[in-house]
């Protein structure tokens, strides 16, 4: 099996599927940890809250076969919140291959802050793999309340009031706070970066 | 910096577009997919997909086609019109959508909002206030606009805040296909008052009232049907057009 989109109870990963489908990869929705395994790439997409959803990871031993994945793993959105070390959203201990903590958005009406943080925002900075072939300040789509900080492993930039983590990379582990299902061509190349890995 | 989105609306009956579209470069108008993937490729932001079907039994067109634009689009849409089930949600969710707005149900029995945002998240729960101003007073309407209720807008876009809506899509009835611009008054009052995300709709008719109702109105996001169906604005005009205005849009 080429790929394997993680399965848990919150994330609705249709989406991901189709995507998967529209650059010609099959991919299997699985939550065995022996199909992970055997998987060459594993997708961990996220839609949901926090707690509930490392709850679940661990409760189907699912923490510790994601940390120790050695293929490349990207997470989307919750995906990569999870990765990180500890997120705002109801105090939960998360996964910490990434060491950045994850907090709220402030509102801010004067300033036009809304949250969530949804729609199409430019992603700046970028390095590494994900991101060949696509221009500095291409925009993504973001619909997500809870950001990772900036740090040694971001390599994206967004802002929302604040700069925040749109990508982060470390070892065989990449995550993107954006939908790149769901942001056009350009969510279609760094998918397809990501296939390339 | 986020961008302002610009979302146009196709209203679907029995799983075909409703109005008579006419577009030279697609074959077939009356497939919401092949006029979805257009304005898609034209810099649309997401799409709303408004069912309209009278008759239960064909409801079930729908969610047929939700599937065919799931796997077909690349952009988000959100879908509405006659949803009030979790069952509903979940299975339109399931099939593709990135959000559901609901309406009528939402007023009628608001904890329904609660629910939906515990069961499935709040960024993907979208209420649409359909509001009309009467002797200088915004009233909820229900039903497709055929039911006034006494809840005042800026008090019900509140209350769907706090129980967990993510977005609010506030059309005013007032300026509904008068082509005459949106609503501002209402739409940046209902904008100051909420930190959740406002979609403009209603009145859309040239570039400018883009312009009005994304700046001085508040509006995060603005939606529109006709203009963009009968070509009467293209989305990459009206993007450039709002870029020079100083706004920030994606092109």
């Amino acid at each position: 099996m080429e790929v394997a989109v993680l399965e848990y109870n919150a994330g609705n990963v249709r989406s991901v599927l189709y995507a998967l489908e529209r650059l010609g990869v099959r991919a299997e929705v699985t939550g065995s940890p022996e199909r992970l395994a055997s998987a060459a790439k594993v997708i961990f997409p996220g839609v949901g809250e926090a707690s509930s959803t490392m709850r679940y990871l661990r409760e189907h031993g699912l923490d510790g076969v994601i940390r120790s994945l050695e293929k490349p793993v990207l997470g989307i959105c919750l995906g990569l919140q999870l990765l990180c070390s500890h997120s705002m959203e109801n105090d939960t201990e998360c996964l910490g291959v990434f060491p950045e903590p994850v907090l709220r958005f402030d509102a801010d009406r004067a300033a036009g802050i809304k949250v969530p943080h949804m729609g199409w925002n430019a992603v700046s900075a970028t390095r590494g793999p994900l991101f060949e072939g696509i221009p500095e300040g291409t925009n993504f789509y973001f619909v997500h309340s809870f950001y990772a900080q900036i740090g040694d492993d971001t390599c994206g930039v967004c802002n929302h009031g604040i700069d925040f983590s749109a990508a982060v990379s470390s070892r065989n582990f990449s995550a993107v706070q954006f939908h790149p299902e769901k942001s056009g061509p350009a969510g279609e190349r760094l998918l397809s970066n990501f296939l390339k890995l | 910096m986020l961008t302002k989105r610009i979302i146009p609306c196709l209203d679907i009956r029995d799983g075909r577009t409703v109005k008579g579209i006419n577009f030279e470069s697609i074959r077939d108008a009356g497939d919401p997919v092949e006029l979805a993937r257009l304005y898609a490729e034209q810099g649309a932001d997401e799409l709303v997909f408004l069912d309209i079907t009278a008759t239960v039994e064909k409801r079930t067109l729908f969610y047929d086609l939700v599937e065919r634009i799931g796997a077909q689009l690349n952009i988000p849409f959100t879908v509405g019109g006659g949803i009030s089930s979790k069952a509903d949600v979940s299975r339109l969710l399931q099939a593709g959508a990135e959000k559901v707005s609901i309406n009528s149900a939402a007023v009628r029995d608001p904890a329904r909002i609660k629910e939906l945002a515990g069961e499935f998240g709040s960024q993907c729960v979208v209420v649409a206030i359909d509001t009309k101003c009467i002797d200088g007073e915004w009233y909820v309407f229900l039903d497709g606009g055929r039911t006034k209720t006494e809840r005042r807008t800026l008090d019900w876009a509140r209350e769907a805040e706090s129980l967990g809506a993510g977005e609010i899509l506030l059309t005013s009835m007032n300026h509904d296909g008068t082509k005459d611009g949106f609503a501002l008054e209402i739409t940046r009052a209902v904008s100051r008052s909420v930190d959740i995300p406002v979609i403009a709709s209603g009145g859309a008719g040239k570039p400018q009232h883009f312009v009005e109702v994304l700046s001085e109105g508040g509006a995060d996001a603005a939606l529109a049907a006709s203009i963009f169906h009968y070509q009467e604005i293209t989305i990459p005009e009206l993007k450039r057009n709002l870029r020079e205005s100083g706004l920030c849009v994606r092109l």
